[in-house]
């Protein structure tokens, strides 16, 4: 655009307020900002008049699903009713991230959100602007980030537009992660056609900060100065968070939404993080706020309803990149790598000091005021005067239809126990080829072909990462203190039940931290649904929630914070439900650290927990019979809480060489991992139907390995915790041999589990 | 006296930290060097680190190169002040021609991370004097743009005169050409290292120990001078 148009556009007379008072007729697109007339009549009433073009703009972006939770709110109250009694929590929900106590002076700060649209409208800035977005949201808390994880999930893995969406997520992850130097140590890669035009991109980082240097987004003290600094503001992402994270992709298609997706500048945020950080080291910050969805209207609504002061704002001291941007696109643009904070007067010198340092552009934009009100202006002009709360806190909140879906019944009956299994004489055959199967399924198979382009090692703190169960990373060289984290989510169980189907996959995350050995100490959980305006839908939201807060309960484990991605559907045809669970574990000594991988050869294994014929959800179901129906494995969050208790305690002792959990393809394809991993070989006689040992996927269990001369220890220690535990075999040799059924040898267990992902997406 | 390490900071340095850590665990003393100070504070040795200094806008090390730090180190690595660049570090070596050769997207033009083994060619130089030639060692490789380039003459004149420090073994993953991993200048003191030894000083978060060699050869040849 010519200057001189921009100039034309910025002298252009802007909706002001006593505009807005004189004229209480004017038409305004509201709805084609997301909101409803009865919304909009809300604001009018909230304001005493009409908003104004500024205002309309906040409004519809603060109270936008994805930032006001109105659908889920009144039933994400019960994680912190129903919360275990802790003393370990000193930020939870409502925080940018919850802050967990992990002792010797050190606390860490984890959450997990979605970038689901964006990445698949535009996937590699979409999964890139994830990355970055919740690393500003750990910043923030006045953490440095030393990780990150992702839960991803996509259509059909030979499908024409997954070979467009994946590599595109999988290079905008390793282009974002790998240039702000954080190790990515884990996450979860999942295929189902019902995730084809709705893939899930769940980006979780942590932080590690000292409990005393805790930040809060308040603009607290009258006087002190708001700084907007990092990257100009520029005109991309406008209205990201309520016309296209709060909104089902309809027949238009998702291409005409792509100027709504965020552009990434790593290196920017790079800067912008040791920035930071040495901001908060030199105490110069009061107050701050990251720049996500919604922008300068969410940072500017959270700090001054959080600091119940009041703010003024000039707008137009916003610094920009295209100088055409009127005052309702500069509330509303997603530009990245920007962060707002409160600072006093006599600080701003040496702030904006550090800022130059780290050649990170820093503007006074504003100052907290005593009025109590949220007010900007444009060229001194006022168009914006409003109560912040309203916008920020005082959203609407909806109470949904909720409807169990009319198919649940028959879905349900649907048991796979009835499908056809190996059996008669070419019985030891077919169970050899149905493993191979298995490993060789794109939901099965080594997922090397992503991870790889992932930098684990930067930071030199990663003592676990892909492949093991949980990523484990050191916090402090000189006692060992680390922490394990863990995601872990399944569709096809919270389909046929999501009330149990999300109390396993907390239980699977739970589990996975434990065989690490650290100790389960917190969740975090990124809720993916379809649309809430369908009653079915708000069943399944509803029986999840309430399955895991019952869960934390049971377990003693709080959530800590989390994400609802709704309007996960296209049409009429939405996601299986997916909430994606993160589990936080502490190891009081990384060195002690157990991995899944089979060390050598001697050592004897003992399947730990109880295995029952379970087939509903399978692997197995699906990829020998495309079949999806009956009851997920049952639940028994006691059996689990006893299990993680054995596995920690037998870690700290030193019993255990290996340790997997079992989950998806059961006990068959955790050996194979585990022999793969380590490059060793294994011989094991099955303690009964050699297809419910090898296949069923009954959960609280654990494949252990354990040291050579512990034998016993471990035993009693699994007596005393009630674990039910069986040795079937030892370690050792070049195959995988089940005695009486087959055996393969590690080449060709290798080729099937490593071939599948290269093929499909390297061409 | 201990030996003292600069390992320089540039926007968009990642691996600094990594540096640092090896250079203490080796017995030195690191000491951070910023971009923008053209001092060297008197250091026996300078360590250029990965990452991505300036984004890796331009081309990788471009801009680097021409930093306030670089004015100083330049005219001192050709007075013979030992420097290490690792990967990112390696791209400044060569956009300041302290090295022969350039690096390229890699041959399957996506970023790899990988532990790899790659063999000693030269354990006659300050930065591998700990090892013998021939062995091989396990490290880390973390690129997108590690594929070492050079015309024929030049690789012909770099095997001829020992100039290549270490070659990838057992598979070449990235398309460098005569599978070089990394290079030392004429005169012995410039090394620059692809892969990443940095990452392998402790098994417990590397996949070995094996990379430390690097650092406790530059501190010996640093005390006996």
């Amino acid at each position: 655009m010519s200057t001189e148009v921009a100039a034309a556009r910025q002298a252009a007379p802007q909706d002001t307020v006593s505009q807005a008072e004189a004229t209480p007729g004017r038409s305004q697109p509201y709805a084609a900002l997301g909101l409803t007339a009865a919304e909009y009549a809300k604001i009018a009433d909230l304001l005493g008049r009409r908003p104004t073009d500024a205002e309309l703009a906040i409004y519809s972006v603060m109270w936008s699903e994805h930032c006001s939770y109105k659908s889920s709110r009144r039933h994400l109250r019960q994680f912190a009713e129903k919360a275990p009694p802790t003393d370990v929590l000193l930020a939870g929900i409502g925080d940018n991230a919850g802050v967990v106590d992990i002792g010797h002076g050190y606390a860490v700060t984890f959450k997990i959100e979605s970038h689901n649209h964006p990445s698949y409208v535009e996937p590699f800035q979409g999964a890139a602007t994830g990355v970055g977005g919740i690393v500003r949201d750990i910043l923030a808390m006045g953490a440095r980030p030393v990780a990150v994880m992702d839960a991803l999930r996509f259509g059909p893995a030979d499908a024409p537009d997954t070979r467009r969406v994946l590599p595109g997520v999988v290079g905008g992850i390793s282009f974002y992660g790998n240039c702000l130097g954080l190790p990515n140590i884990g996450g979860e890669l999942a295929f189902d056609p019902c995730y084809a035009g709705n893939p899930l991109i769940n980006a979780l980082c942590v932080g590690v900060l000292r409990p005393a240097d805790l930040k809060r987004a308040a603009a607290t003290g009258p006087g002190n100065q708001v700084i907007l600094f990092g990257s100009r503001t520029g005109p991309d992402g406008i209205g990201g968070a309520s016309v296209l994270a709060s909104a089902s992709f309809g027949d238009g298609g998702a291409g005409s939404k792509r100027p709504s997706v965020q552009v990434g500048d790593p290196f920017m945020e790079k800067r912008l993080v040791e920035c930071c950080l040495e901001l908060y080291a030199a105490d110069l910050v009061v107050g701050i706020q990251d720049l996500g969805a919604a922008g300068v209207a969410c940072a500017t609504t959270e700090l001054a309803a959080g600091g119940k002061s009041g703010m003024a704002v000039a707008l137009d001291a916003v610094p920009l990149r295209d100088a055409s941007l009127g005052p309702a696109e500069i509330l509303m643009s997603e530009s990245q790598e920007r962060m707002m904070a409160i600072v006093t007067p006599a600080d701003v010198g040496r702030f904006l000091a550090i800022c130059a340092r780290w050649e990170v552009p820093a503007t006074v934009i504003g100052e907290v005021t005593g009025t109590g009100r949220l007010e900007m202006t444009w060229h001194g002009e006022r168009v914006v005067d409003i109560p912040p709360g309203t916008a920020a806190d005082d959203g609407p909140v909806y109470d949904r239809p909720v409807r169990r879906p009319d198919g649940q019944d028959a879905l349900a009956d649907d048991d796979p126990a009835r499908l056809p299994r190996p059996s008669g004489p070419a019985r030891g055959t077919e169970l050899r080829a149905t493993l191979l199967d298995l490993l060789a399924a794109p939901d099965g198979a080594d997922k090397t072909w992503v991870t790889e382009q992932y930098d684990r090692y930067v930071r030199g703190d990663t003592v676990l990462a892909m492949p093991h169960d949980a990523g484990v990373i050191r916090i402090d060289e000189a006692t060992g203190l680390g922490v394990a984290l863990a995601t872990d989510g399944n569709g096809r169980y919270c389909l046929l039940d999501p009330y149990a189907g999300t109390q396993l996959a907390l239980a699977e995350a739970y589990r996975n931290v434990a065989v690490t050995g650290a100790r389960p100490l917190a969740v975090t959980n990124c809720l993916n649904f379809g649309s809430p305006e369908d009653p079915a839908v708000m069943w399944q939201f509803t029986e999840a929630v309430r399955g895991l807060a019952d869960g934390c309960l049971a377990l003693g484990i709080p959530v800590t914070g989390g994400n609802v991605s709704f309007y996960n559907q296209t049409g009429a045809d939405a996601i299986q439900p997916t909430p994606v669970i993160g589990v936080l574990g502490v190891h009081d000594d990384v060195r002690r650290r157990v991995s899944s991988a089979f060390g050598p050869a001697g050592a004897s294994l003992v399947l730990l927990g109880e295995t029952r014929l379970e087939l509903g959800g399978s692997l197995w179901a699906r990829v020998r019979h495309g079949h999806l129906g009956g009851r997920p494995p049952a639940v028994d969050l006691a059996a689990e809480r006893a299990l993680a208790q054995v596995l920690v305690a037998a870690a700290e002792r030193e019993l255990l060489a290996a340790a997997h959990d079992l989950s998806d393809g059961g006990l068959g394809v955790a050996l194979a991992e585990s022999c793969l991993a380590g490059g060793v070989g294994a011989t094991v006689t099955l303690p009964g139907d050699d297809f419910t040992f090898l296949f069923s996927e009954s959960a609280g269990r654990a494949l252990v390995a354990v040291t050579p001369g512990c034998e016993a220890s471990f035993g009693s220690l699994c007596a005393e915790a009630g674990v039910p535990a069986v040795a079937i075999g030892t370690t050792g040799g070049a195959a995988l041999e089940v005695t009486g059924t087959f055996s393969v040898r590690l080449d060709e267990l290798g080729r099937a589990y490593r071939d599948t992902l290269p093929v499909l997406f390297s061409g | 006296m201990t030996t003292r390490v600069g390992v320089v900071t540039f926007p968009g340095s990642l691996d600094d930290h990594d540096a640092c850590r090896a250079v203490r665990l080796a017995g030195g003393l690191p000491v951070p060097l910023w971009h923008a100070d053209a001092d060297l504070q008197g250091v026996d040795a300078v360590v250029l680190p990965g990452g991505f200094s300036y984004g890796d806008y331009l081309r990788c090390g471009a801009i680097a190169r021409f930093s306030p730090v670089m004015t100083e180190l330049i005219p001192a690595a050709r007075a013979g002040l030992p420097v290490l660049g690792i990967c990112n570090g390696f791209q400044v070596l060569c956009e300041a021609h302290l090295l022969p050769g350039a690096l390229t997207r890699n041959a399957g033009l996506r970023f790899v991370t990988r532990d790899i083994q790659i063999r000693v060619e030269n354990a006659a130089t300050p930065w591998t004097s700990q090892y013998a030639a021939g062995q091989e060692l396990t490290v880390v490789l973390k690129s997108g743009e590690g594929a070492y380039v050079a015309d024929a003459a030049t690789l012909a004149d770099l095997a001829a005169r020992g100039q290549i420090l270490v070659r990838y073994a057992g598979g070449n993953p990235n398309g460098s050409a005569s599978d070089i991993a990394g290079v030392v200048n004429e005169a012995g003191n410039v090394a620059g290292l692809m892969p990443h030894p940095e990452h392998a000083v402790d098994a417990l978060t590397g996949p070995s120990a094996d990379g430390l060699g690097f650092f406790t050869s530059i501190l010996r040849a640093v005390v006996a001078a």
